[in-house]
């Protein structure tokens, strides 16, 4: 009894997207070359000689190859000249920017791998430089995108001191790390990366991806690439459920987290889960002083790509209801291929409120936008 | 909710060995000296999983001196329910062990324990074949072996192991599995072969236990993408102690991925929400269920198909007062299906 | 219906397409191994220009571990998302068991895009007239 409703009427056309914040864009270089201008000659020689080495197998690949080329691309956003998706500052206004009249758009960068990095140092002379080049190259000229400042979260000094760093610039919307390191996030060897980040004004987001050196499920390596965008859900489930139970809200009140290209569906079973055994075994976290859907509650957000797709389309409203229509914010993941178009990814008609929030407020308040 | 019906199918109570001696008996000579010699049947051999004295691993009216080695407690709770049958799942160390031979002698001889001392003295009760989970050939030959005696209902797995589940070194397990008539029992848990999550180890048991519902999505998620549905047509497999209200955005998710990435596993020829509704199968225990009534319902909904979930108490695990087992907006029409129709339909040793 | 010549038959020898615009709507033509077949260029999933995606074949599959490859080059991966499409028929290979027996009427209606259903590609009658490429449209 599968019932695939049909899909209705697009409801959102690019004009009535005008002034939307789009919370995970990918900007790449043309060049790995392009970061070299940002790196200490030490480590402009070592990134020639030596690379990037992060705890996984391949030397230049994820470890899982994707299903387009370079990565996992949008096929149509290679830009005129061949070069990368993403590394077109031109041409991402034409098929992004422009054509949605975007207010906002955050990046996120997946390059320089300086947030895997096993030798430390170089790991944080790559995050300072991709946050230079990121600068440099896309918010200056363009003042309507908005940095994540990278770190190392394995290398606490270096980390809070590029935190400290890029304070009060407001050119930089948070702090980003990846989702999978070497210790769930909420563990104390992080906690002082959390305070610094919201003692200097700046949120969290927590982006899928990262080489822990952990297995892709806690019953091992899976085959498929296909399993591993799947585990990447249980890695929002594990990171969500590590910052509540560790206490890290409790300890850090106005830290806020954004759940960067995680989906979102999975919200609310997880919050249920989580009050329920809470309750059995709360003698084991006396530290803990409200129920776990609390804090998620006031703590933390969701970005909405890669779009859930309930078989009935009435069940993203419900869905979106359990988590709280403040709490999402909608990101296309331009320019990779399971990227969402903010006219055509939900198949069912939002009301005007919740869109306006979903589309636009909740970003500019959790950012902190004019 | 109380179960509104009598003569329910509890389809995962656990049963627990009181000590490592009692196995002795049931083993054969070359292990017994084997293991008395290193003095492992003075060891404590259970699992990680559970802490003895945590609350959630035995209710305090069942719990006893250990939680899950007291016959009359467990047939308390029968009795309570009126229930017709019960699946007794051994979880313990054992199976988890690294040496193959010395795992399987041990998973022998808890299946000639519990067949003995549990399934001999009370006709109600049914027990899952506990086998060398790390060791497929083995495995199989322990289900051969436990077939033979029609109160084996179903094969006992955990969710996490040194590989996923779904993987072809694994299929021998499969095989046997369906030329038995088993289905396989995939209980939530880990082996910690890896860390119990995939953003690594976790320092609270809440967060452990909490995370065992994405392990059982991972394994659920490799049993579809490997084709064993495909490969093994008749097998059905029962997620135990898994939580249920994950499924349905696991559903929409996996069918979402799957329109995409097809081409790495062209044998999956559905959508993997059909496969599911098909084969797999959730006991009710713990349910994680939302707030209201209303949204129980439509979770249930969501989760699209009748024939899905499968009533248990998890005895003696506590996760209700009283006999309090269902979660509120369930209708009786379809408590009785969960409780009655869909265990005979899952488990077709029950009534040979 | 007006037709519309869209190309030569010269212009499109097997194993190529031409994207045209007609009366707003941006419409791909392939000749697939001597025949003609037309498309919206609009994937059902959520918009993207189905017509600009990668052609390939079907890799299918009975049992795990064996691999087929049937109809090179006559199902059209979506650039985005990777559907794939039945060029003949629009019919998307994902969901076939949803979409198999429907017997498709293919129209286009004025305005606004239409969707028939979530695995459908929207199909254009195309035939051709002596050396041209018609479309009724």
């Amino acid at each position: 009894m599968n019932v695939i409703t049909p899909q209705t009427q697009p409801d959102v056309s690019a004009q009535s997207l005008t002034g939307y914040v789009d919370c995970d864009v990918h900007p790449y270089f043309k060049n790995p070359a392009e970061l070299d201008a940002f790196l200490p000659t030490r480590w402009r020689e070592h990134r020639k000689e030596y690379g990037a080495r992060s705890r996984s197998a391949l030397a230049y690949m994820p470890q899982y190859p994707r299903l387009s080329p370079q990565n996992g691309m949008r096929m149509d956003a290679f830009p005129p000249d061949g070069s990368l998706p993403g590394s077109d500052l031109p041409f991402m206004r034409e098929q992004l920017i422009d054509l949605f009249g975007m207010a906002h758009g955050i990046l996120l960068p997946l390059l320089g791998r300086g947030g895997d990095e096993r030798n430390l140092e170089y790991g944080a002379a790559m995050c300072t430089a991709v946050n230079d080049w990121m600068l440099a190259y896309w918010c200056d000229p363009e003042p309507r995108l908005k940095a994540s400042i990278q770190i190392n979260v394995e290398h606490a000094e270096s980390a809070i001191a590029e935190i400290e760093k890029r304070a009060g610039d407001r050119r930089f919307a948070q702090v980003q790390i990846n989702q999978r390191g070497l210790e769930p996030l909420g563990r104390h060897r992080y906690r002082k990366i959390l305070q610094a980040a919201a003692a200097n004004g700046f949120p969290i987001a927590m982006h899928l991806g990262g080489t822990s050196g952990h297995a892709s499920t806690a019953g091992g390596w899976p085959s498929y690439y296909h399993e591993e965008h799947h585990a990447y859900v249980q890695s929002m489930e594990g990171i969500v459920t590590s910052l509540v139970v560790e206490g890290v809200f409790e300890q850090i009140p106005n830290l806020k987290v954004a759940l960067v290209e995680g989906g979102f569906a999975w919200i609310p079973a997880l919050t249920w889960r989580l009050d329920k055994h809470y309750r059995r075994l709360r003698t084991e976290v006396p530290h803990l002083k409200r129920l776990p859907s609390e804090y998620i509650r006031d703590h933390i957000w969701v970005t909405t790509q890669p779009v859930e797709e309930p078989e009935r389309a009435g069940d993203m409203l419900s869905t979106l209801e359990w988590i709280g229509w403040d709490r999402v914010m909608f990101s296309t993941d331009y320019p990779h291929w399971d990227q969402d178009d903010p006219r055509y990814a939900f198949k069912v008609q939002i009301p005007e409120q919740q869109k306006r929030m979903l589309f636009r407020e909740n970003a500019l308040a959790f950012y902190n936008l004019a | 909710m109380k179960l509104p019906i009598q003569g329910a199918i509890d389809c995962d109570v656990h049963i627990a060995l009181p000590n490592t001696a009692v196995l002795l008996p049931h083993m054969d000579e070359y292990w017994r000296e084997h293991i008395t010699q290193r003095g492992l049947d003075q060891d404590n051999l259970d699992s990680a999983a559970y802490p003895a004295n945590a609350p959630i691993t035995g209710r305090p009216d069942w719990r006893g001196t250990k939680p899950g080695t007291d016959l009359k407690l467990l047939q308390s709770c029968l009795d309570t329910f009126d229930t017709r049958y019960a699946i007794c799942n051994v979880l313990h160390g054992s199976p988890l062990m690294f040496s193959e031979d010395l795992s399987a002698a041990f998973c022998r001889a808890i299946n000639n324990w519990v067949a003995k001392e549990w399934l001999d003295r009370d006709p109600r009760l049914r027990a899952s074949i506990t086998v060398p989970i790390h060791s497929p050939e083995l495995a199989a030959a322990e289900i051969e072996r436990c077939a033979a005696d029609p109160r084996f209902v179903q094969v006992l797995l955990l969710a996490a192991a040194e590989l996923p589940l779904g993987r072809r070194i694994n299929w021998p397990i499969y095989a046997a599995a369906e030329r038995n008539n088993l289905p396989l029992g995939v209980h939530a848990g880990s082996s910690y072969r890896h860390a119990p999550t995939n953003t690594g180890w976790p320092s609270y048991f809440l967060e452990d236990y909490v995370g065992l519902a994405s392990g059982c999505a991972s394994a659920l998620n490799s049993l579809i993408c490997e084709g064993v549905f495909v490969q093994h047509p008749n097998l059905k497999v029962v997620l135990l102690e898994s939580g249920v209200t994950w499924l349905p955005n696991f559903i929409w998710r996996a069918n979402k991925t799957w329109r995409a990435a097809r081409m790495e596993v062209p044998w999956q020829t559905r959508p993997p929400g059909d496969y599911i509704r098909d084969h797999v199968r959730l006991t009710t225990q713990p349910f994680d269920a939302p707030p209201s009534a209303d949204m129980t319902q439509r979770l249930i909904e969501e989760i699209g198909s009748d024939d899905v979930l499968l009533f248990a108490t998890d005895y003696p695990h506590w996760h209700f007062d009283g006999e309090d087992a269902l979660p509120d907006g369930i209708s009786p029409q379809l408590a009785r299906r969960i409780a009655i129709d869909n265990p005979l339909n899952t488990y077709p040793r029950l009534t040979p | 219906m007006p037709k519309h010549v869209v190309a030569t038959t010269e212009e499109l020898p097997p194993g190529t397409r031409k994207l045209v615009t007609i009366r707003g709507r941006e419409i791909g033509i392939f000749n697939i191994a001597g025949d003609y077949y037309a498309l919206i260029n609009r994937c059902p999933h959520e918009g993207a220009a189905l017509c600009k995606g990668k052609l390939v074949g079907r890799m299918e599959s009975d049992k795990p571990g064996e691999y087929r490859l049937t109809r090179p080059g006559e199902m059209l991966r979506c650039p985005w998302h990777g559907w794939e499409f039945d060029i003949r028929t629009g019919q998307s290979w994902c969901d076939p068991e949803h979409t198999y027996v429907r017997s498709y009427q293919v129209t286009v209606e004025p305005g606004a895009a239409v969707v028939k259903g979530p695995y459908m590609a929207e199909t254009i009658p195309v035939r051709v007239e002596g050396n041209y490429v018609v479309v009724d449209l």
